[in-house]
């Protein structure tokens, strides 16, 4: 029985943790990071030349119930063609077992190291508004996230967005935008059962975190986009009424006074960007006024040069 | 080394089957967990039950009593045959709940307990006497004692780690021979037991007449026994499958969320 040093025990800690890809045409590179049921490594497709991510189930004993849940989650995400989610290429089942699917390896930053270091308010609502664009892309197709937050999107290197992590996404049969009688079905034989509360605690409905999976519809990822929305405001010393207003739309407790889809809480966002009046929020004559001098500022400011000049020469141009 | 002969001298009759390892030095083999088997009414059930635990953990325990209470090399023999054999005698294992900690932590508690009892008490407790001896290889143990910047919790814990993985290498080992896959486990310890950084793919499929090809799947079934095996060692020494997962992350250096 031979001692393992501390190098030693390492190593061997990461050759049995790893995936073991020999079997397929990728090369191991490294780990990337960890989910809750799944890890992702970067790796190489020897085939193409190119790096990918690769998501490998992480548990150490694989049921069917998970198998199915990672194909699934492949499938979803390939069926989803955006450039705002993140595409697969393959899907496959290691020597050991485990399903993996590679996908686009995005180099950036996640939303939430973004917001970090860049502060400017228009930018971060463009971001957030892909973000609202990407999602209402999959609702259209009938599918629910369930799980959008900061660390879910990444912002490319070009600042392009992407949403990540689809690992507990659903699909609606009936999407409640296309549908008033929502009904809620899982595909692929995989179901959630009522009371199974699958999300982030902080970026949830409140239907979501009361496990009421049976009343989920798109709106329960319009809530989980106005978290996303008040995590980018928050910081924020005046993000104005209207912005505000617009996030608690998308957060209110009751999901009939939410915006009904993504669509619509994007198409809110633009109207703020080009200082349009948002269905959030009802202004008075003031705001209105002052929205209409910040959006013609340059008119208003030749106005009143000219004005200005008009009042100069009338004083000059007296005996 | 870990001799798993044992020798009970408060009761000398002994079934051979409940040498630790059993006559043939091999675990049992069921992956029926220990900590289940502590609870059994059966004796024999029992008897194995704590054999596999007191393999499991007795390395780590003593290197522990060394190190956390500074017990010289006497002592702290003494205190880890006097804790398991006390364990055993009390049936203490029995008493774990797995909903207030994983086991590892319960048997470091107990430990802990056992250590602070017997300084208060100022006793020493002697070998023999009349209490179990466990014929363990305390000079090995003594011999990989080094100094640490850990935690003495996490300086527990990593020696169990490092332990269960020794176990693993030589129950994989055994598994090779009898399958006739001697070169398969040749192999794994040339590359990923090595002391050589140089050696690689290329030089193995030299030395051994493989083609590299050859050495990569080897070497890539080879592991995967050996995580089995890993997780097999693992499945028996925890009680239920969320101390199982959260033990197996842990050991496989997997940080749990």
């Amino acid at each position: 029985m031979k001692w393992l040093s501390d190098d030693k025990l390492d190593h061997l800690r990461t050759v049995v943790t790893n995936p073991d890809f020999s079997s397929t045409k990728y090369t191991f590179i490294k780990e990337l990071g960890r989910g809750g049921m799944g890890a992702v490594y970067l790796a190489e497709d020897r085939e193409l030349n190119r790096l990918v991510a690769i998501k490998v189930l992480n548990t150490p004993e694989i049921s069917e119930d998970m198998r199915n849940r990672m194909v699934r989650e492949a499938q979803i995400i390939a069926g989803l063609e955006h450039p705002g989610i993140v595409p697969v290429h393959d899907v496959g089942t290691l020597p050991d077992g485990r399903v993996f699917y590679a996908m686009k390896f995005v180099r950036g930053s996640r939303l939430d190291e973004y917001a970090a270091v860049n502060d400017s308010i228009r930018d971060r609502l463009r971001k957030f508004q892909a973000v609202c664009d990407a999602v209402a892309f999959a609702h259209a197709h009938g599918v629910i996230h369930r799980d959008l937050k900061p660390q879910n999107i990444m912002i490319g290197s070009f600042g392009e967005v992407l949403v990540l992590d689809w690992g507990v996404a659903k699909i609606l049969k009936k999407p409640y935008t296309n549908h008033t009688n929502q009904s809620v079905q899982s595909v692929n034989g995989f179901n959630t059962s009522a009371g199974t509360i699958i999300g982030t605690r902080d970026y949830m409905s409140p239907e979501q975190a009361r496990g009421e999976i049976d009343q989920l519809d798109e709106r329960a990822d319009v809530y989980s986009l106005g978290a996303v929305l008040h995590f980018l405001l928050k910081d924020q010393p005046k993000p104005g009424k209207a912005a505000e207003a617009i996030c608690l739309k998308a957060r209110a407790d009751a999901k009939d006074d939410r915006y009904s889809s993504a669509s619509e809480l994007s198409a809110d966002i633009g109207r703020l960007l080009d200082a349009e009046p948002v269905s959030a929020y009802r202004e008075n004559a003031f705001e209105k006024a002052g929205r209409w001098v910040s959006k013609n500022r340059f008119l208003v400011l030749l106005v009143l040069a000219y004005l200005l000049m008009r009042i100069f020469f009338v004083f000059t141009s007296r005996p | 080394m870990l001799n798993p002969e044992k020798s009970c001298r408060s009761c000398p009759i002994m079934d051979p089957d409940t040498d630790i390892g059993g006559p043939l030095h091999k675990f049992p083999a069921t992956n029926h967990s220990a900590i289940a088997g502590a609870r059994s009414d059966d004796q024999l059930t029992r008897r194995r039950a704590f054999d596999t635990i007191l393999t499991s953990y007795w390395k780590p325990a003593y290197k522990y009593i060394r190190l956390k209470w500074q017990a010289n090399n006497e002592d702290a023999k003494d205190l880890t045959q006097g804790f398991f054999a006390n364990a055993f005698e009390k049936n203490h294992f029995a008493a774990y709940d797995a909903s207030k900690a994983s086991f590892q932590t319960f048997l470091r508690t107990c430990l802990d307990g056992f250590v602070a009892n017997e300084r208060k008490a100022g006793r020493r407790l002697k070998r023999g006497g009349d209490m179990d001896h466990y014929q363990l290889d305390f000079a090995t143990a003594e011999t990989e004692l080094v100094a640490s910047d850990l935690s003495p919790e996490d300086y527990f814990h990593r020696e169990w780690v490092r332990w269960m993985f020794t176990i693993a290498v030589d129950a994989l080992r055994e598994r090779c021979e009898e399958s006739g896959r001697t070169v398969h486990f040749q192999l794994f310890e040339r590359y990923d037991l090595r002391d050589d950084a140089n050696v690689s793919y290329a030089s193995l499929a030299n030395e051994f007449g493989l083609e590299p090809a050859t050495v990569n799947n080897y070497l890539a079934a080879v592991r995967r026994d050996f995580r089995r095996v890993v997780l097999e060692k693992l499945r028996e020494i925890t009680a239920t499958d969320e101390e199982f997962r959260t033990e197996a992350r842990s050991l496989l250096g997997v940080e749990v969320k």
